[in-house]
């Protein structure tokens, strides 16, 4: 698709005006910039001025125990930002500590994020700052632990089962 | 909340009502819930509440191999299964650096039409249903039957089809189904003149669509949606004219796009998209090349025997079906984003690979979630009865959303 030419002049403008929060820009089937928490918010509201105008996608991912390659945060929240006039598609990766996992939300540019950002919170248990409201979404309100992180095991044990469920299945056969 | 439900009841007509819509509903479409808040009759505030067919899907595929995650797919949008299986080959096939032969490519298109009519059909019954045209919704469910028995015809399966493969599609299609598909082509476009008779101009149809849910071009964008909702709207975004994948750049087709972002222009919307549907199906088929249907450069499969007897926790070690070459790194290490125009708006697959046999992470941008977050804005200051209307028009699927 090109992806070289429409590069050369966004890089080259964003490396000027953020030169302290991207990181790396790679090539892969679209121009990914990876950043910085600090300022990716600045960064993403330019690109929605620059026509990027499209939030498509915001997921976050786990990158505990990645094989392949050694990643400098455990987390990674990913925006997929799409220009429908010039047709081009860019991602924005941001690192997250997994200490202090929390990101900027982008409730206030798009509002469309509000449901993305919950089920990230939701799954991966990512805090987002600013957003009007952060609870579970897919997952019951009282769910323990983060389902898609990596050490959340697929197959809970008798011990670990979902809070209050046992104490559930008591009160149904006592009822009986 | 609770301590007041014992005191004497207000009147409903002063204070704000709230009711619970759902999740058991026959007009929410599968298990929506949705929390209202009413004075009288109008829509003060809405929120909806998901979750409740939450089968984690995400999670399942990182625990599975390629192939095994290709039938998880059909459980998204059940309703057009096809797309959500091309959606995904599409993004594995990417990752292998592969591409269908010729053949394989313009049946996946075939398919990929046909689900889109037989879902637009379900979505039109039981839209006019929701709204009280009973008619429509008999004759929809006719035709769907037909599309449904091509889809037997075709893979054996009617809902979960699991039709398209990694690297092509299972299996080749007999002249003689190919032919059936055919001479269906006009009786469709017959019935969609019937079914825009009984309805474009239908009095009752207009007073219950037109200025209902209304959403400009730019609000669309902002709550990301997608595919007939957004084109409603009058932005000509489809994946299938934007990033086009198979046998789209090779067929010619129209995108149909609405003015004023309304229930109506939404139908029209659909309707248009069905005749189109039909136009690409006919090209599929008159342009249908020889050859193969799977590409020689797809890895093979390893069935493990007995594979079935295995127990759910060995999942975890042992994949009863695999890439035979799964040991040899085939799969590049990386990521990428994929998407196809669903029918419901555009499905869209991220995934991320380590190099193993499982995907690493795979998210799937549903387009049911992002318009059932857009419900609350379409929503306010209606009716009730306008809400069913609205949660119709925007075609959504509760597989899809939950995952």
């Amino acid at each position: 698709m090109g992806l070289l030419e429409i590069a050369m002049d966004l890089l080259a403008e964003l490396r000027e005006k953020f030169p302290k929060v991207v990181l790396e820009v790679l090539e892969k089937d679209a121009l990914t910039i990876v950043c910085r928490r600090e300022g990716s918010l600045e960064l993403i509201s330019y690109l929605k001025e620059k026509g990027f105008k499209h939030l498509i996608d915001l997921c976050g991912v786990d990158y505990q125990g990645y094989k392949s390659e050694k990643k400098p945060e455990r987390f990674e929240v990913v925006y997929h930002l799409y220009n429908l006039d010039e047709k081009k598609l860019i991602r924005v990766k941001v690192l997250i500590p997994e200490n202090d996992a929390w990101q900027y939300s982008v409730t206030g540019l798009w509002k469309t994020a509000n449901w993305f950002e919950r089920e990230c919170y939701d799954m991966l248990g990512i805090v987002f700052k600013g957003h009007p409201d952060l609870r579970r979404l897919l997952m019951p309100e009282d769910w323990e632990g983060y389902p898609l992180r990596k050490d959340y095991p697929l197959f809970l044990t008798e011990e670990n089962e979902w809070k209050g469920y046992k104490e559930f299945l008591a009160s149904v056969r006592g009822a009986k | 909340m609770p301590e007041n439900r014992l005191s004497e009841p207000e009147d409903p007509f002063l204070s704000v009502l709230e009711l619970q819509m759902g999740p058991q509903h026959p007009s929410t479409h599968g298990v929506l819930k949705l929390h209202l808040k009413l004075e009288g009759e109008r829509i003060v505030d809405c929120e909806p509440i998901v979750g409740f067919l939450h089968r984690g899907l995400e999670k399942l595929a990182e625990n599975f191999t390629y192939p095994q995650v290709l039938p998880l797919t059909d459980r998204l949008d059940y309703i057009s299964a096809m797309n959500n299986n091309t959606g995904y080959c599409l993004v594995v096939e990417r990752l292998l650096g592969i591409e269908p032969p010729p053949r394989g490519k313009y049946l996946r298109t075939m398919v990929c039409e046909l689900a889109r009519i037989a879902s637009h059909l379900l979505w039109l019954a039981t839209h006019a249903l929701d709204i009280g045209a009973m008619t429509v919704f008999l004759y929809c469910f006719r035709e769907r039957e037909q599309i449904l028995n091509f889809f037997e015809e075709i893979c054996g399966a009617r809902l979960t089809v699991s039709y398209p493969r990694i690297g092509g599609v299972r299996m080749d299609v007999e002249e003689a189904t190919l032919e059936k598909v055919y001479n269906f082509l006009p009786e469709m476009e017959r019935r969609i003149d019937e079914y825009e008779g009984l309805l474009s101009e239908n009095r009752i149809w207009l007073e219950r669509t037109v200025g209902v849910g209304v959403i400009t071009a730019e609000e669309a964008i902002a709550y990301g949606l997608t595919g007939p909702s957004l084109r409603g709207s009058g932005v000509p975004y489809d994946v299938r004219k934007h990033f086009p994948y198979d046998a789209y750049p090779e067929v010619e087709f129209e995108v149909p796009v609405g003015k004023n972002g309304d229930t109506y222009d939404r139908y029209k919307c659909r309707l248009q998209e069905m005749r189109q549907s039909i136009r690409i199906i006919r090209q599929c088929i008159e342009k249908l090349p020889e050859g193969e249907v799977v590409s020689e450069l797809t890895p093979d499969l390893d069935m493990m025997p007995g594979g079935r007897m295995l127990k759910a926790e060995a999942f975890n070690e042992v994949a009863f079906i695999s890439f035979l070459q799964e040991a040899k790194e085939i799969f590049p290490k990386g990521e990428l984003y994929s998407a196809v125009e669903g029918a419901k708006g555009e499905l869209g697959f991220y995934l991320v690979s380590d190099g193993s046999g499982r995907p690493y992470r795979l998210h799937i941008r549903a387009p049911s979630f992002i318009h059932i977050s857009a419900i609350p804005k379409l929503a306010k200051d209606h009716l009730i009865a306008d809400l069913v209307a609205i949660i119709g028009t925007l075609d959504i699927v509760m597989g899809e959303c939950d995952r």
